[in-house]
């Protein structure tokens, strides 16, 4: 195999194998940076201009802008530990949204102000929760195709 | 900001998105037309910062947050450059498709940045 490898090392075929991320994960990854920046961008505002109203939802806000960069990056390298990386952040955006939106429409006190999260994402046009699953299927076939 | 050249840029990324992303699922590299049209949003995004910038001069004030509008403006500016840079380093007809997803991307954010300078309460 490594033979094989070394031997076709430069031909489009090889060099499509050895890239770590391919197809349709590049536009997945370029959502995934762009909603990064979003979440980023918006808890940098909340952060800078009323942390005091709610603690709470601002530092949750600041701490799902943190994950999704770390997942944005994991996806990129996508190789032995970022692999692992890429699945506990997506597994924690997934379960994020899901408890967040839920307790949002089941005891909306609990969150008076915006999240990423706050009723499924409604206010990201419910990417974060459509998101983890298209992440969490592609690192999985990803998987498949390199065993 | 100015209604219709909020209107105008709203158009030209929306247009600009779907045209890229048709166009990369049909196959297509990042070409002249599609990193043109990505280059004309950022084009306009350059025009509004400057707008931003004088508007207040002429009467013309934001009613929402200042710092939340520059946020997404500035954030609205870095997002076709990151989509051109990745085109240029990879020219795989994905790469066209994630002009036209920055594309898209700037045009909701464009339509914050008005609902920030206009309207309050939401």
């Amino acid at each position: 195999m490594t033979a094989e490898q070394s031997n076709a090392a430069g031909t489009p075929a090889e060099s499509a194998r050895s890239t770590p991320v391919t197809g349709i994960g590049r536009v997945l990854i370029a959502v995934y940076g762009l909603l990064a920046l979003a979440a980023t961008g918006r808890s940098f505002v909340q952060i800078a201009s009323k942390f005091a109203e709610a603690p709470l939802s601002y530092s949750l806000s600041a701490l799902a802008a943190v994950v999704y960069i770390v997942a944005t990056v994991a996806l990129i390298r996508s190789g032995g530990r970022w692999r692992r990386v890429a699945w506990i952040t997506i597994g924690f955006e997934f379960a994020g949204v899901l408890v967040v939106g839920t307790l949002s429409l089941v005891d909306p006190a609990l969150f008076p102000h915006d999240s990423v999260w706050s009723l499924y994402g409604r206010g990201y046009l419910f990417i974060p929760l459509v998101l983890p699953v298209l992440g969490m299927w592609w690192l999985s076939r990803s998987g498949k195709v390199r065993e | 900001m100015i209604e219709w050249f909020m209107w105008l840029q709203l158009a030209v990324a929306t247009l600009a998105g779907l045209l890229c992303i048709a166009l990369g699922l049909a196959g297509r590299k990042p070409s002249d037309l599609t990193m043109g049209a990505t280059a004309l949003v950022e084009l306009l995004l350059i025009v509004q910062l400057v707008v931003a910038i004088v508007a207040p001069l002429t009467g013309n004030t934001a009613t929402g947050s200042l710092l939340e509008f520059y946020t997404y403006l500035i954030s609205a500016i870095l997002v076709p450059v990151a989509a051109a840079a990745w085109a240029l380093i990879e020219r795989s007809r994905w790469s066209t498709v994630i002009l036209g997803v920055a594309g898209l991307g700037v045009a909701v954010m464009v339509y914050r940045m008005w609902q920030i300078w206009t309207v309050q309460g939401l």
